[in-house]
């Protein structure tokens, strides 16, 4: 739509209310988000149905309330461009095109190749090139080829806490931001420059948020207009998405068309790889456009691959944005590789299993990608996995139910995946940064950059520290939600907290052990090599011998003449490589992999679709916590299903139709699978304690295995999500339709 | 601007009034009048059951109840609920079952899951799934809230 912003006079006026804004009100706004197209008042052009246009501080919400209905606005609508092929046609409306004013200077910590103006101008807002070897060659070294569609959704986070920030200037004009970010000090550097301010002026506090799995990765529009709106007022502001503008204002998953063309030899030997892909942006760049980078390591190096091809085209339109959701493009990925590569193990009359062990990657290994496979469970994944769910047996059983009519059908699938498990390399550190204190009674405080937004990285942290200082856990409190206290991070994301907060954490632990220790020799007169702290006390590691409490030693060094206390930093940096240009590198210090069997019953009279069983072979490298891990992938494999069959954000003519729980179906407790999960034990040398990151992973596969699963039982393949009843018993019937054609 | 009133009744056991807008839900009273921040605000509409709250007993969407219906009656929030055997029980076998991920559903879960095992002291694990349908949970796939609910009908520690 285009017009003329708001007219506030009548808002402005009414009592209680302290600042109505416009874009014409904040001159100084610059551009936000990943891609910079956006600002956060929008003036007289709106791109899409969740644009901000104005803003209201007011006393209570009421107030906020009335004085919104007080605006006035007047904007002419244009014709809404909603298909994101339609934005590629000659002659498509423009949605970007215009100049903005000039992003603050930016020292590249963005990734990704944002369309320059003349891309802008036809609508492409990104594009990724991949290729590895010669898929000409791939292709003649091939005996099947398979050639598909995949079409995947819009699903969106749900975090059970909705988004909200309150902003608060004090007199000397420095900010405070309680925000639910996920990644506080990018954000501290980026508020700067939306805000043109001095990032030292700019305080993150982070309470305890409702979960995050991505949403938060981003800054979004509300919250610069929350510090414009404290700014024009001179109070604290506080701005609290309700649900339903939670479902309408926050990101959703990158939907993605998806064709993948692949091939294999008759033995099962893969060939080939080639992927298009058409990423519906929506109205501006956030991080989903970038799910590139993950999809392109699934499609090439998911199974050895010596030939691939990857292009990606990312388009306005008018639809909500894409942001970073778990897993991150792997599920989209994922969904088109495991598919086909049942489908080319049925061509080839090869065992899925056996296809995929046939191709399945070995420690050590270097994918042309660049991708180190320092630790690799992939084959204990897949056949852990197998065994464990029967899948063979139940895969046979299937096939040979499929002769008999029934109403209801059973069938397994199965899928893997890979994605980074130590960090990703994708800025310019991946580090974080630990202070570690010791106080007089022993008691540690661990502050750290890696933030929690309820993914349990708190007890981990802990936990690694306690080992390392033989201290009970209730001795260490952690600090991680205020960046004027902690160190710097790079944030919640590509599953890396505890990898890389553990090994930061770890360091710092390291380094006080190493100074007690010493006072401990000193004061003992055992040598430092034969001691140990165990239970909160020095002991003679031969014989256990508690020779002093830690407590004591600790006031002792405190209270000498040389007054030391015992306080250590320390900043990891995992030893990883960015990519080069042509996105090539070895870009994870560890790489995890799992496999997940997925045993369904579809109802052919009803098309509804049962998730029966999931088995999960995770390789993590080690478990460090099992309840907390556990409770991870329980997590991930029920946000699967959800993706899988329940959850469909629909958006028609790019505005949002079911907002809110009542339509947009979430998993309830009733419907989730019986679940098995194994963990393959790795034991990866840069990981802490060994592990490696598992937050993406158990969502990543079980769209994918449903497929497979459903395909399994009914003989029908469904490349479209999600697998709502309507869309299964359509598929059947098609099928059905098209057989008894064929026979007649 | 809305009509106010006055009201009285029993909060987690204590005799309590509150001077609420007629139009006000309990969830907004025990929120942002009486400071009680346990009980979550997720959806407003009564699809989540994260602001469930007791009334009288029974388990109820704070969202979706006036205020003012709060008057002469017991209300029990997770603040409370460990004041009972049957909530701190439940508290700890939600901690000892690593039933807690982002925490956010947490209080309405406890709440709904006191409210059910009163009724069905023994259940199955498949009547626990039913008993919190109606509580949402985005983080843990409900398995370790069933093992907490099921360990505390037990009285496993």
């Amino acid at each position: 739509m285009r017009g003329s912003g708001g007219s506030t006079p009548a808002a402005r006026a009414l009592p209680g209310v302290h600042a109505v804004l416009t874009a014409a009100d904040v001159p100084y706004q610059r551009p936000l988000g990943v891609g910079k197209d956006q600002l956060p008042l929008k003036g007289d052009k709106v791109r899409s149905l969740r644009d901000e246009i104005a803003a209201v501080a007011a006393d209570t919400e009421e107030i906020a309330e009335a004085a919104l209905k007080l605006i006035e606005v007047d904007y002419e609508d244009l014709p809404p461009l909603t298909d994101p092929a339609d934005a590629l046609k000659p002659g498509a409306p423009v949605i970007h095109g215009e100049k903005l004013p000039a992003p603050a200077p930016h020292d590249a910590l963005k990734p990704g190749e944002p369309g320059d103006a003349e891309a802008h101008r036809h609508n492409v807002a990104m594009t990724f090139d991949y290729a590895q070897g010669d898929v000409a060659v791939g292709e003649a070294e091939s005996d099947v080829v398979v050639d598909d569609w995949f079409r995947l959704h819009y699903v969106t986070h749900c975090c059970m806490g909705v988004s909200g920030v309150i902003a608060e200037f004090d007199r000397s004009g420095n900010l405070t931001l309680h925000s639910n970010t996920q990644v506080p000090f990018l954000h501290k550097r980026e508020f700067a420059e939306i805000l043109g301010m001095d990032p030292g002026r700019i305080r993150i506090i982070q309470p305890p948020i409702g979960g995050g799995f991505g949403s938060k990765l981003d800054i979004y529009p509300f919250e610069p207009i929350c510090v414009f709106l404290a700014k024009a007022t001179g109070r604290p502001v506080k701005l609290v998405f309700s649900r339903e503008e939670e479902f309408i204002a926050s990101p959703t998953r990158q939907p993605v068309l998806l064709r993948l063309r692949s091939g294999a030899k008759k033995d099962g030997t893969l060939t080939f790889r080639v992927c298009e892909t058409l990423h519906d942006n929506g109205a501006y760049t956030s991080w989903g456009a970038t799910t590139p980078f993950v999809m392109m390591q699934t499609i090439s190096s998911l199974y050895r691959v010596p030939h691939c091809k990857y292009h990606t085209t990312a388009v306005y339109t008018n639809n909500p944005y894409a942001g970073s959701f778990r897993g991150y493009g792997n599920l989209q990925a994922t969904f088109a590789v495991e598919q086909q590569i049942d489908e080319l193990a049925e061509k080839l009359g090869i065992d899925p299993l056996e296809m995929r062990l046939k191709n399945a990657q070995d420690p050590g290994e270097v994918t042309p990608q660049g991708m180190h496979f320092k630790t690799c469970g992939l084959k204990e994944c897949l056949t852990t996995a197998a065994e464990v769910s029967q899948f063979r047996e139940k895969h046979r059983a299937a096939l040979d139910a499929r002769r008999v009519p029934s109403r209801y059908k059973r069938g397994v699938g199965m899928a893997s995946m890979l994605h980074v498990g130590g960090g990703a390399k994708i800025y310019p550190s991946d580090g974080c940064g630990t202070i570690l204190k010791i106080d007089d009674f022993a008691h540690v405080t661990l502050m750290t950059g890696a933030s929690e937004i309820g993914q349990g990285s708190e007890t981990v942290l802990a936990q690694l520290v306690c080992e390392e200082l033989g201290i009970p856990m209730d001795a260490v409190t952690v600090v991680n939600n205020d960046t004027d206290i902690t160190p710097w991070d790079v944030g919640v994301h590509a599953s890396r907290t505890t990898f890389i907060g553990g090994n930061s954490a770890i360091g710092a632990a390291r380094k006080a052990k190493a100074k007690i220790l010493a006072a401990a020799a000193k004061a003992t007169g055992v040598p430092d090599a034969e001691l140990e702290l165990r239970s909160g006390h020095i002991v003679r590691t031969a014989n256990g011998e508690a020779l002093t409490s830690l407590a004591k030693l600790l006031r002792s060094l405190h209270f000498s003449d040389k007054a030391e206390l015992v306080m250590t930093t320390h900043y990891y940096e995992p030893p990883s490589k960015h990519q080069d240009k042509s996105f090539k590198g070895d870009v994870s210090a560890a790489y995890a992999w799992a496999t997940q069997v997925v045993e369904v019953e579809v109802d052919t009279e009803t098309g509804v679709v049962r998730l029966v069983k999931v088995t999960g072979a995770h390789d993590v490298g080690r478990v460090l916590n099992r309840l907390g891990i556990e409770g991870q992938i329980e997590g991930g494999i029920v946000m699967g299903q959800g993706y899988a069959i329940t959850e469909d954000l629909i958006v028609e003519n790019g505005v949002v139709r079911n907002p809110g729980f009542r339509d947009y179906k979430l998993v309830t407790a009733p419907e989730i699978p019986e679940m098995d999960v194994r963990f393959i034990e790795t034991m990866d040398g840069e990981g802490p304690q060994g592990a490696k990151g598992v937050g993406e992973a158990p969502a990543i596969c079980i769209a994918a295995a449903t497929a497979n699963a459903i395909c399994n039982a009914t003989g029908v393949r469904i490349r479209e999500l999600p697998f709502t009843p309507e869309k299964v018993y359509r598929a059947l019937h098609r099928a059905g339709a098209a057989a008894s054609a064929a026979g007649d | 601007m809305s009509l106010k009133r006055e009201i009285g009744f029993l909060l987690n056991g204590v005799e309590t009034r509150a001077t609420v807008p007629v139009d006000m839900s309990a969830l907004a009273m025990l929120r942002d009048v009486l400071g009680l921040t346990g009980t979550k605000y997720a959806c407003g509409e009564g699809e989540c059951g994260a602001c469930t709250v007791l009334v009288d007993g029974v388990s109820v969407c704070s969202c979706l109840q006036f205020a003012v219906d709060c008057e002469g009656r017991t209300v029990s929030t997770i603040e409370g609920v460990s004041r009972e055997p049957l909530g701190a029980k439940l508290e700890q076998a939600f901690v000892d079952c690593g039933a807690v991920q982002c925490g956010f559903c947490t209080p309405g879960m406890v709440m709904q899951a006191k409210h059910f095992l009163e009724a069905h002291p023994h259940p199955t694990r498949d009547e626990i799934k039913r008993g919190i349908e109606g509580n949402l949970c985005r983080c843990t796939g409900y398995v370790k809230i069933v093992d907490a609910i099921e360990a505390a009908s037990r009285g496993d520690r």
